[in-house]
């Protein structure tokens, strides 16, 4: 789950990670009085959205930049302006954009130097990772290709906690001393705590930031959270923005299904999450594109299959349907016959390709063909993928 | 010999009370595995009857071990108590935990991985499918079956599988079963980041094993397990080696339904995974239908019989 900048630096403000002074509004009332709340001076006006490169971005009507330094407060208000309810495309948000429904005022800081920052799993050493960098304000995936050696990690030994020398080690790795030192050991251990006990999957500050006056400030934050921990993180959970995701994502998520929407025009439904992922890639094999991944799960019911079909018909772009089953422990009838009422109850005018394998697989063959609809269907993976390609080129 | 267990494998079920956990252990039962013993704390004493089965239930790992000599586990504890029931097995000094939950927070396994250094037990997984040393009986019953696989896919025979996902572990045994190419065992590793075993360590075992005489090794998108395991057999394993990565198609930053299936950076994409593999001498599988052939393919070039 992800959160955005205003609440992660909430948060930062709870582990004693230094930020300068924000404030965040959602409607255009209200700019005027949380931009008093500031102090004079220069503002950042910042887009909230789920997505990196706001400040390149550039919005449907063509206003530039998601993120702005304004001089004056009068300024940030005629950007706020710009900004609130317009559509922003970055890097990450694909053409369509997002909405921006919440802006982010924040006190512009005078930036000494730009480092980077951030908190995550080490799946190699399978302990939490601190990496840094002296090469803030960038993106990271760039130094690291390109200077690696400009990147340094500690890793954390879980049984012990962050000890005071790899603190050390990181600030002095930096490149910092004296006040700045002491400040981002602060910053340091914060982001740790918060990692910790709030069970997320990263914390990443780009850039960290020190000022002439020997301030060390997150200036940006990008906060993610395991969504197997959220049981018992309700604080966290009730950040939850869901203007920020799919609504077909969301609709899966209620019936236990794993969806993900993506740009191609053949659906498909899966058992199991590594089978689902090798299907999308068949079919791309053989020249189509699929149009999302769906992982019903190992033990699928009737319902979650109708509700799987309504929810890949929903999907303007789909022209056809490619549902592999290898029914392990799961019962091929029990898909079968939940793939006859989907199609019964929400009509189907599109191809249907059905490949089923494994257990109670004569019974579910026999459900299709005696339903008396028009399906496919297909021997192997490579069988029934070269068919739903064929059918929706064709 | 086989890896992890033998049909003599002695089991117990953490969570045998519970309806998935239940379920599955009547199916290792009529598998014909030895499910010697359930635990579930506050009902020790009761038994689960299933046929002529007559499974006693203890309240710890501890004296459900020392009672019966189980020496493996199945684990399936709800999420928030999966972690606690990995570590009492550690306690118990059991050879194998196969932990089958789905949804373990990763500071959990964090936790788990740390404290069970040194220990002399082996998890496997979790959100794992668990593993399979099939029997000689008809449908290869009569093997030892720990986990949610379906065991009748199987047959007994001298290929090893290693993956981290279910299905498509299932989809590989089909393949080869119905090429009439048995396995030695089939181990699914799991999905998430943070797991017991690796890839690596399941191609070590496959490697040094007599019985095991080619080996399929399927992986996915994120993290270098895979990578790792591909140059270790490049240096060491003198079997062929078959291979396949799943999520050749999927966007960056999108977590795949697996907790470990996601792109993070230029390494842990199919196509390096994938150019990696190639450059390791493993015969990569084109498709997901193509698993056993690749093998075929793979034990023809070094004029290995696969059985």
């Amino acid at each position: 789950m992800n959160i955005h900048e205003y609440q992660a630096k909430a948060l930062f403000e709870k582990f004693g990670i230094a930020a300068p002074k924000g404030v965040a509004t959602k409607a255009p009332g209200e700019f005027t009085t949380a931009l008093a709340m500031l102090p004079e001076g220069p503002i950042m006006v910042k887009s909230q959205i789920h997505a990196g490169g706001r400040g390149k971005g550039t919005f449907t009507d063509g206003y530039k930049g998601g993120v702005k330094f304004c001089k004056t407060k009068a300024e940030a208000l005629e950007a706020a302006a710009r900004m609130l309810g317009n559509t922003l495309v970055t890097v990450q948000t694909g053409p369509a954009g997002r909405k921006v429904q919440t802006i982010y005022f924040t006190a512009a800081s005078d930036i000494k130097k730009e480092y980077y920052l951030a908190v995550l799993l080490d799946r190699a050493a399978s302990r939490p990772v601190i990496v840094a960098s002296t090469e803030g304000g960038v993106e990271i995936e760039k130094v690291a290709h390109e200077t690696p050696e400009k990147i340094f990690k500690v890793i954390v030994d879980p049984a012990y906690g962050l000890a005071d020398f790899q603190v050390r080690e990181l600030a002095s790795g930096l490149g910092l001393s004296g006040t700045e030192s002491k400040n981002a050991a602060k910053v340091i251990r914060g982001l740790y705590a918060m990692y910790w006990a709030t069970d997320a999957s990263m914390i990443e500050v780009n850039p960290l930031i020190t000022t002439p006056t020997g301030e060390v400030l997150a200036l940006d934050a990008k906060v993610s959270f395991d969504d197997n921990a959220l049981f018992r993180q309700p604080e966290i959970v009730a950040l939850r923005d869901l203007n920020e995701e799919d609504p077909k994502e969301i609709e899966a998520s209620k019936h236990g299904l794993s969806y993900i929407a993506l740009d191609g025009n053949i659906a498909c439904l899966v058992n199991g999450a590594g089978l689902a992922m090798s299907t999308m890639d068949i079919i791309k094999h053989f020249g189509g594109n699929p149009a999302n991944f769906l992982d019903v799960g190992g033990g699928a019911s009737k319902d979650q299959v109708v509700a799987a079909f309504k929810i890949i018909l929903g999907d303007p772009n789909v022209k056809g349907i490619f549902v592999n089953i290898f029914g392990g422990i799961m019962d091929c009838n029990v898909i079968a016959t939940g793939i006859v009422e989907a199609v019964r109850e929400v009509g189907l005018r599109l191809p249907l390709v059905v490949r089923l394998e494994g257990n109670n697989v004569m019974a579910g063959k026999a459900t299709l063909a005696a339903s008396g609809l028009t399906i496919v269907s297909g021997d192997s993976m490579a069988d029934a993928a070269q068919k739903i390609v064929k059918l929706v080129s064709g | 010999m086989a890896i992890l267990i033998t049909p003599q494998t002695k089991i117990l079920v953490q969570g045998i009370t519970g309806d998935f956990g239940g379920r599955h252990a009547r199916l290792s039962l009529d598998y014909g595995t030895l499910v010697v013993a359930g635990v579930t704390p506050g009902k020790g004493g009761q038994f689960f009857e299933h046929g002529a089965h007559r499974v006693p239930i203890f309240n710890t790992v501890k004296e459900a071990a020392h009672s019966t000599g189980a020496s493996a586990s199945a684990i399936f504890v709800p999420p928030p108590f999966a972690a606690d029931a990995i570590l009492e097995c550690a306690d118990a000094g059991l050879d194998l935990a196969v932990a089958i939950t789905e949804g373990i927070p990763i500071r959990d396994m964090i936790r788990v991985k740390r404290a069970m250094a040194g220990s002399r037990t082996r998890l496997l997984g979790p959100n794992c499918p668990g593993v399979v040393t099939p029997g000689t009986g008809e449908l290869s019953n009569g093997g030892c079956r720990i986990g949610i696989a379906p065991g009748y896919i199987h047959r007994k025979g001298n290929v090893g599988v290693v993956s981290r996902s279910g299905t498509l572990t299932y989809e590989a045994v089909y393949q080869l079963t119905v090429r009439g190419i048995g396995q030695s065992t089939s181990v699914g590793i799991g999905g998430d980041p943070v797991n017991g075993t690796s890839h690596l360590d399941i191609v070590r075992m496959f490697s040094a094993d007599q019985e095991t005489r080619g080996i399929v090794m399927i992986g996915e998108i994120g993290g270098n397990a895979e990578v790792e395991a591909a140059r270790w057999i490049k240096a060491h394993c003198k079997k062929p080696v078959a291979g396949f990565i799943a999520g050749s198609t999927a966007p960056a930053g999108r977590r795949m339904g697996h907790a470990g299936a996601i792109v993070g950076g230029a390494e842990d994409t199919a196509a390096a995974k994938i150019a990696v593999f190639k450059e390791c001498g493993i015969e990569v599988a084109v498709t997901p239908s193509d698993m056993a052939d690749a093998l075929i393919r793979a034990a023809q070039a070094m004029g290995v019989a696969l059985g």
